[in-house]
């Protein structure tokens, strides 16, 4: 099911699913004149959680990052080959950015709630893309991401609150209403457990494994055991370069390369 | 030999203190530093102290109180009739004795018993002065002796040395404190004493300024008026202007350098714009005087308004041009304060830069930006010289910004300016203004600081 290529240091996506909702060939970026990543293929197939796993540095942020345009707020950076969403490049000059961004949300690691009531947090995105066409519409689309983000219940009685009130866990869960509210297709989320604690972490990766069923998930995690919990295909990034991709099953069990399996053993990272 | 030989020679005796206590301190130890208790510098220190600063306190106290005494006793040697002499005339006197003792010119003939006062006020302070240095250098060479026997090497001198210097400093800020605080008791004593003459009801709500008072009996002069509203509306019009020119463009500018400004532009503008902030204010009170209230008058002029050569409008827009910094610089403080992550939040939401900024940065920053409006309009209440220039003198109780108005700190330069005499309630009434003035100014910088720490705490 799966074609390698591990021993040229690139590995190849061709999985045998239905039309992968992002197909990335030969992406590579800079940042000034630093090579961050080189030639990542990797494709993100829908109603899939995929995690990235790597050591500190290894360019998985960067890759994730590259999915929404978020790097083209650094300055000096510069991405090269194709990154296809249904198809079409998102770094063509007929791409919107902010399209781009409705169609592919994304969680950041540490939670990051605006200084505004709950309500307003989830409210901000369909509100700027004018998904509402009414009130009774806007207050339907809240509830419902926050109910798709399993916050409903605790915070149903306080939406006019501060969000940055709420606990770590809570806001995280916020951050993930307020993406789940544009609708998009994908959902990047950058190591979003990494300031949480166990109980919470449990939570999060339990509302992963659920919003799988309406959208891509593309996961950032330096918890491998978060990986093999929550994903069904992983991607193994060293020194920015993909070494090995496969099923989550697999890459755990039996890895290809010797650096996959280092990692996963613990011998480094 | 002077005042500053002695001092001199007391600082030598100091530094020959700090040799010496070091000396001591390493004979103690032996052959084994660590014995010491301190390091050897710190016995130093030690004995210079003790060299020094019993010295110094003589000294200091001796300056203090030698005038009086010599004088007490010059007193005490004039002739039955002069000692009798009223306070006032007998001040006369001892002041023509001391000049005639330093050789200055004096006010009447130099009759012989005024020679022979000068003599003995002279003879005296010269007794003084050489009994002074006796005392002091013999002070100091006493704490010497006395401090160096104390020095062992289970002397704790580190410890001693530094609560010395802690002494020091508390001293230092207290002295800044008293200041402050002496300033302040100072204005409430001569406003208490101008509340005495005018009510504080008629000073507070009284709508008519006219502080012009008779100053002799026979005078004919008007009663004189001293209701400070029509000054509050003047200084408030003026600051309402100036914070309408600050507040948009500070901010905006604020904004396009936090936010869009590539960093080479930004390393250009900030420092062009902190230029304003460093030109005097007399050189905007006569740009506002000479430049911008002739153009608006001719511009007023041209369109069929009457606009006074000395309006609010034009005094108000050059404040605001000074305080743009205030604003600007404070404004961008906070944006760039305001975490990366709301940003990343907001675009990745798919938030323009315009969208991110008015709905997030702004709102999060709002705190810090209004703490910075404050502090930028009590800087345009208290200031004084572009409205002295530019804003006129007659209290007119009007919001038209086209008419001159005039303000509380114009009015305390033109109470003040010249000859007064310092109980009319003409002058006093610049101290109740200055009251005033403070507790305004206080209040705002208080409640600025407050809301911009609130801010603070909010990201940490």
């Amino acid at each position: 099911m799966i074609a390698m290529q591990a021993t040229t240091g690139r590995a190849t996506d061709a999985a045998a699913s239905p039309v992968p909702a992002f197909m990335t060939r030969d992406v590579c970026v800079f940042y000034g004149q630093k090579q961050a990543l080189t030639n990542v293929s990797l494709d993100i197939h829908r109603n899939q959680v995929t995690s990235l796993i790597g050591p500190s540095g290894c360019g998985k942020s960067t890759y994730l990052r590259c999915l929404n345009r978020m790097n083209d707020i650094i300055d000096g950076c510069r991405v090269t080959g194709s990154i296809l969403l249904d198809g079409q490049d998102i770094y063509s000059g007929s791409m919107d950015v902010v399209h781009l961004r409705a169609r592919v949300g994304m969680v950041f690691q540490k939670p990051n709630p605006f200084p505004k009531s709950i309500f307003e947090n989830v409210a901000y995105g369909p509100r700027i893309h004018g998904i509402a066409k009414d009130k009774t519409e806007l207050e339907a689309i809240v509830h419902n991401s926050l109910e798709k983000a399993g916050l409903l219940a605790e915070v149903k009685d306080r939406m006019d609150q501060p969000g940055t009130g709420l606990s770590g866990g809570q806001q995280q869960r916020l951050c993930i209403a307020r993406a789940i509210a544009v609708q998009p297709e994908v959902i990047l989320m950058d190591e979003p457990c990494s300031a949480l604690d166990p109980i919470a972490t449990a939570r999060i990766e339990e509302l992963i494994d659920e919003l799988r069923e309406h959208f891509a998930i593309v996961i950032v995690t330096h918890s491998m055991q978060q990986a093999a919990r929550v994903s069904q295909r992983t991607g193994f990034f060293h020194l920015g370069i993909l070494v090995e991709t496969g099923d989550t099953e697999q890459i755990f069990t039996n890895p290809r390369d010797k650096r996959t399996q280092d990692y996963i053993t613990g011998r480094f990272g | 030999m002077s005042l500053s030989t002695l001092l001199l020679a007391l600082l030598v005796l100091s530094s020959l203190a700090f040799y010496l206590g070091r000396k001591k301190a390493l004979s103690a130890a032996g052959s084994n530093l660590r014995t010491l208790h301190s390091l050897p510098n710190y016995y130093g220190y030690y004995l210079a102290l003790w060299a020094g600063i019993p010295a110094l306190a003589v000294f200091t106290l001796w300056l203090v109180l030698e005038p009086q005494i010599v004088q007490s006793l010059v007193v005490g040697g004039l002739p039955e009739a002069q000692r009798n002499l009223s306070p006032g005339r007998l001040g006369l006197l001892i002041n023509d004795i001391r000049n005639l003792a330093s050789g200055n010119i004096v006010s009447r003939e130099v009759a012989p018993g005024l020679q022979e006062a000068a003599d003995h006020y002279v003879r005296l302070r010269d007794t003084s002065r050489i009994a002074l240095f006796v005392a002091v250098l013999a002070l100091a060479v006493a704490g010497l002796t006395f401090g160096r026997q104390r020095i062992r090497a289970n002397l704790r001198a580190r410890n001693q040395v530094e609560t010395v210097l802690k002494a020091f400093l508390i001293v230092g800020s207290t002295v800044a404190v008293l200041t402050t605080a002496g300033i302040v008791f100072s204005l409430v004593f001569e406003a208490g004493r101008f509340f005495v003459a005018v009510s504080p009801a008629e000073f507070l709500f009284g709508t008519e300024w006219s502080p012009q008072i008779a100053l002799r009996k026979d005078q004919v002069g008007a009663q004189g008026a001293f209701g400070a509203v029509p000054l509050f509306a003047g200084t408030l019009l003026i600051s309402v202007i100036a914070m309408c020119v600050a507040m948009p463009v500070g901010l905006m500018s604020a904004i396009y350098m936090a936010e869009y400004a590539p960093p080479k532009l930004r390393t250009v503008i900030k420092p062009i714009l902190e230029i304003l902030a460093g030109i005097p204010t007399v050189v905007y009170g006569f740009f506002a005087a000479l430049t911008v209230a002739p153009f608006f008058r001719d511009t007023g002029a041209a369109v069929g308004l009457t606009i006074s050569s000395e309006s609010a409008l034009a005094a108000g827009i050059v404040m605001g041009i000074m305080i743009i910094p205030f604003v600007s610089s404070l404004s961008d403080d906070v944006i760039n304060a305001v975490p990366r992550a709301m940003r990343e939040g907001s675009y990745g939401l798919g938030a323009t830069q315009s969208e991110t900024i008015r709905k997030v940065i702004i709102p999060a920053a709002l705190p810090g930006i209004v703490g910075g409006f404050l502090l930028a309009i009590s800087r345009a209440i208290g200031e004084t010289m572009i409205v002295v220039m530019a804003a006129g003198l007659t209290a007119n109780m009007t919001i038209n910004p086209f008419h001159a108005v005039t303000t509380i700190t114009v009015q305390i330069v033109t109470l003040l300016i010249g000859d007064q005499e310092f109980d009319s309630p003409k002058t006093l009434a610049a101290f109740a203004l200055g009251l005033v003035l403070f507790l305004i100014t206080l209040v705002l910088n208080i409640g600025a600081l407050r809301i911009v720490k609130k801010y603070r705490e909010q990201y940490e």
